[in-house]
């Protein structure tokens, strides 16, 4: 199928306005005799489901949480961005939209970003108006921040807390909704398939966590909002259930997956300790504000930090970046770090660490000032590494924290299968091969509010549906698939847990798949996945039944997805013979050591049909830069 | 380091429960509490047993889906910290832990730890919002906040429903997860127009939903993670009482 990106005739700043008048509109009466699924209640799944629900759609929500409000959103910490220009320092939509591109290494599309910036002003009034307690200063007007690799303070921060609260804001949105009976909620409920109708995503099959009934859901159009698949590396900033089955379900359905190998290292979370780890912890970057990373310049230096002289240190971002200093984006900052450890600079007792030392401002500002603005990161920082990061610097390293990569879409958010749409970082749309810090709550909140409530009009008041109940065969059958494949899960009853080939592959997944990328390394990643794939379906050992509370057979049947998903991602990352964004092929660097792009061979969106297992079609989904030109990223 | 854990079990809502004796060795003072529970389960797998359910997600201290009680204290013996983000470096060698489940009524157990709070989101659903509709919105800087209301209020909104508050007091009361919601959006002019509908309507609804009430224990505020004062029950009752009486 070839890809069509749909995306408006006429110049950049138009193209929305025009699309929202140019797309058809379903009658006010008429809503709610169309049903939607939305799947995820993070930030994007809840603002889509209270949305449609207040236009007047009938809504069906699902979440494996207990809650809505338990999303992973919800742990987001730095902020989010919007171009209101408030400090008056220069900011615009342009610039928004212009930082966002080059920010993700020229493999975004232009007209998803404009549009992004575009609504980013809307998002900031609609949580103010939800009652959202941003940060303001004395004269009671809103404050911002500057945020990783912008040189404009654009970012609105609720303390550490941002996503927590703007979370809180769409569960309230979404909440208010349930009360009215305009969305019905699934709790507890995880989706485990897509139904397809005569070609188009007509509902999901789920199974209750808590009594293991598996049943068919049916509905008009079906939107997942189900996050990024950064758990297939086991350790990362993600929560321990966030999983990829929801998007891995639709694309073996159709659904092509876009840039699977775009993920993003953060540089600033707190080291591995020990092999025990479940998980790592973000550090929020908002502390490179005010932290300097440094390390020592002789190798392996085992002295105390406060015993490192000043000319013994090496501050290596501000040397080698000097106007953006600490601040450089996210991937640029992790592979320094990376890189200082490789030539044996690194510190702490695995020698995978960097410093980042707060100090100066300590000294500049005073400490309640640093309490005020960092105390809970400061805290946390605290309780996991049992150290003060007030009297002694902090230790950090890169962990896989977000995944560009998604379904891919079109400019109304539909994927490649009709009537499926994909919002937030389900989606691969609007941060090309790298994301800039505070953009993805952004995202999430930009195509649930403001977004997604008028593409998917459009589609319904276009379309032709039959009806479909879940009593018809083609739901019958997608149920009995889903309790085939527990069952099977159930029986192989082998020797190793869920936990272990999951970390076996993570290793393989960090190992060659990681931060820096070469050939041999990928082939390898081939070899070892599909082998240990089928060691999985062989050896895995998944205790208790299907009928029952049973969270080993739900990581089990996420593991069997992340097991195909990995895979992917490591043909993917073989096949784009370049370095851009998070994406860093060894073998394409500059003489300094940056990312080295391929402009020429790919522009595009890497797009993957599913054919069989292991086996992928590519599709190339041209971009084409109208407005900025390519340059290379320099943040010198 | 070795720890004894006396944990409860049970098997689903219907019956009932008992605590069940586990020695855990080789637990390192770098381990989470749950990455010790972790252990404990891919172990209890390999020897063919069913492992402990426990409720766990984020693992950084904010989704507010963990909880138990560790030797009685909700979340374990640390001030402002949820159970994820507790080490074993906070317990000594040989250390009992008896590990339970949220004891109250409105939160009835689904399995072994694992307890079940949609009574939060009923409460919720009676006002924890102001009642505004996606666009339409005037510009975030059309009403000035004073810093000191809005920093008041973040302190309310910090709440993350794990329901410690309840389980820490002996009347099982959510007071002070109400209150925390309802001073939220009394403190702010967004919030104030549907003040005293949201007061009442949240009140009855933790009635119904089987909450005790407050006698001003504090306990509550004691074991929260997030240390949400119980100035916003004082809040609470305020908005309640002016809510009833005008």
């Amino acid at each position: 199928m070839a890809l069509d990106s749909k995306i408006p005739e006429g110049p950049l700043s138009e193209k929305w306005t025009k699309h929202k008048f140019n797309m058809k509109l379903v009658n006010p009466a008429n809503k709610r005799k169309y049903k939607i699924i939305v799947v995820g209640t993070g930030l994007a799944g809840a603002s889509a489901s209270a949305t449609l629900a207040e236009l007047g759609y009938e809504v069906e929500a699902f979440s494996y949480h207990e809650s809505p409000r338990r999303a992973h959103s919800i742990a987001a910490q730095g902020g989010i961005n919007a171009a209101k220009n408030y400090p008056n320092d220069g900011d615009s939509i342009y610039r928004l939209f212009y930082d966002t591109i080059k920010g993700g290494d020229y493999r975004a599309r232009e007209a998803n970003v404009y549009r992004l910036a575009e609504v980013s002003n809307n998002i900031i009034d609609q949580c103010v108006a939800q009652g959202i307690p941003f940060a303001r200063e004395y004269g009671g007007l809103l404050d911002n921040r500057s945020f990783g690799g912008a040189q404009v303070s654009r970012t609105f921060y609720a303390r550490g807390q941002t996503g927590q609260q703007l979370l809180l804001g769409a569960y309230s949105a979404l909440i208010r909704q349930m009360n009215l009976g305009k969305v019905k909620f699934h709790n507890r409920t995880d989706m485990l398939d897509m139904i397809i109708h005569e070609g188009k995503a007509r509902g999901i099959v789920t199974r209750n966590l808590e009594t293991g009934e598996i049943k068919a859901h049916t509905a008009d159009a079906v939107i997942l909002a189900t996050g990024g698949y950064g758990n297939v590396f086991f350790l990362s900033t993600n929560a321990m259930a966030s999983n990829v089955t929801a998007s891995w379900r639709a694309h073996k359905h159709g659904a092509y997956f876009a840039n699977p190998c775009f993920t993003q290292i953060h540089p600033t979370c707190i080291p591995v300790a020990s092999d025990h780890q479940s998980k790592l912890t973000l550090m929020s970057e908002s502390l490179r504000n005010d932290g300097r990373v440094w390390v020592p310049k002789k190798k392996g230096d085992d002295r105390n930090p406060k015993d490192i002289p000043e000319n013994e240190r090496d501050y290596y971002l501000e040397r080698l970046y000097p106007s953006f200093g600490n601040l450089v984006p996210r991937d640029v900052a992790s592979r320094r770090a990376k890189e200082m450890c490789d030539l044996g600079h690194g510190v702490g007792p695995t020698k995978l660490a960097v410093y980042l030392d707060f100090e100066d401002v300590i000294e500049r500002n005073g400490k309640p000032w640093v309490v005020e603005k960092y105390g809970n990161l400061f805290d946390m920082y605290k309780q996991i590494t049992g150290e003060n990061p007030y009297k002694s610097p902090m230790m950090i390293y890169p962990a896989v924290h977000y995944t560009m990569g998604g379904l891919w879409v079109d400019y109304n958010l539909m994927s490649s299968l009709p009537g499926l749409h994909v919002l937030g970082e389900a989606n691969f749309s609007d941060h090309g091969a790298n994301r800039l810090g505070a953009s993805a709550l952004m995202q999430g909140l930009a195509d649930g509010y403001f977004v997604i409530p008028y593409t998917i009009g459009d589609y319904l008041a276009t379309e032709s549906l039959k009806p479909l109940s879940p009593k018809d065969n083609v739901c019958t059958e997608a149920v009995k698939n889903v309790q085939n494949r527990t069952k099977k899960l159930l029986n192989i009853n082998g020797s190793r847990t869920v936990d272990d080939i999951h970390k076996e592959l993570g290793k393989i997944m960090w190992e060659y798949v990681g931060m820096a990328r070469e050939k041999s390394g990928l082939e390898t990643a081939l070899e070892k996945i599909p082998k240990l794939r089928k060691e999985f379906w062989k050896d895995v050992k998944v205790p208790g039944s299907a009928n029952e509370y049973n969270p080993e057979l739900e990581k089990a049947a996420r593991l069997a997805d992340f097991l195909e998903l990995g895979e992917l991602m490591a043909r993917d990352a073989l096949e784009r013979e370049e370095s851009c964004g998070g994406h860093f092929r060894v073998e394409h660097q500059t003489d300094e050591n940056e990312a080295k792009r391929n402009d020429e061979d790919f522009t595009h969106v890497a797009s993957w049909e599913f054919e069989a297992e292991g086996k992928s079609k590519l599709h190339q989904d041209k971009l084409t830069f109208e407005n900025v030109k390519l340059t290379t990223r320099s943040y010198k | 380091m070795k720890v004894t854990l006396q944990v409860w079990r049970q098997k689903n809502r219907t019956t009932t429960g008992d605590f069940v004796s586990y020695d855990v060795e080789n637990v390192s003072g770098d381990m989470s509490f749950f990455e010790m529970l972790d252990m404990l389960n891919n172990s209890l797998i390999s020897e063919g047993e069913d492992p402990i359910s426990f409720d766990h997600d984020c693992r950084e201290g904010i989704c507010g889906t963990c909880g138990v009680s560790i030797n009685g204290r909700a979340h374990g013996p640390l001030k402002g910290v949820t159970t994820c983000q507790l080490h074993m470096r906070s317990f000594s060698d040989g250390d009992v832990l008896v590990v339970e489940p949220w004891r109250a009524s409105a939160f009835p157990v689904i399995r072994d730890l694992v307890v079940d709070r949609t009574s939060f989101d009923k409460i919720m659903e009676a006002g924890g919002y102001v009642s505004i509709k996606t666009g339409g919105t005037p510009d975030a800087n059309a009403i000035p906040i004073p810093k000191f209301d809005a920093e008041e209020a973040m302190d309310s909104a910090s709440c993350i429903g794990c329901g410690a508050c309840v389980a820490s007091c002996k009347n099982s009361s959510a007071m002070l997860f109400v209150g925390a919601k309802v001073s939220q959006f009394a403190l702010l002019p967004q919030g104030k127009v549907e003040r005293k509908e949201r007061a009442l309507n949240m009140v009855a609804t933790m009635d119904d939903e089987g909450f005790g009430n407050c006698s001003n224990t504090g306990a509550c505020e004691v074991e929260c993670p997030k240390e949400i004062s119980i100035i916003n029950i004082a809040r609470l009752n305020r908005e309640f009482f002016k809510a009833s009486f005008n």
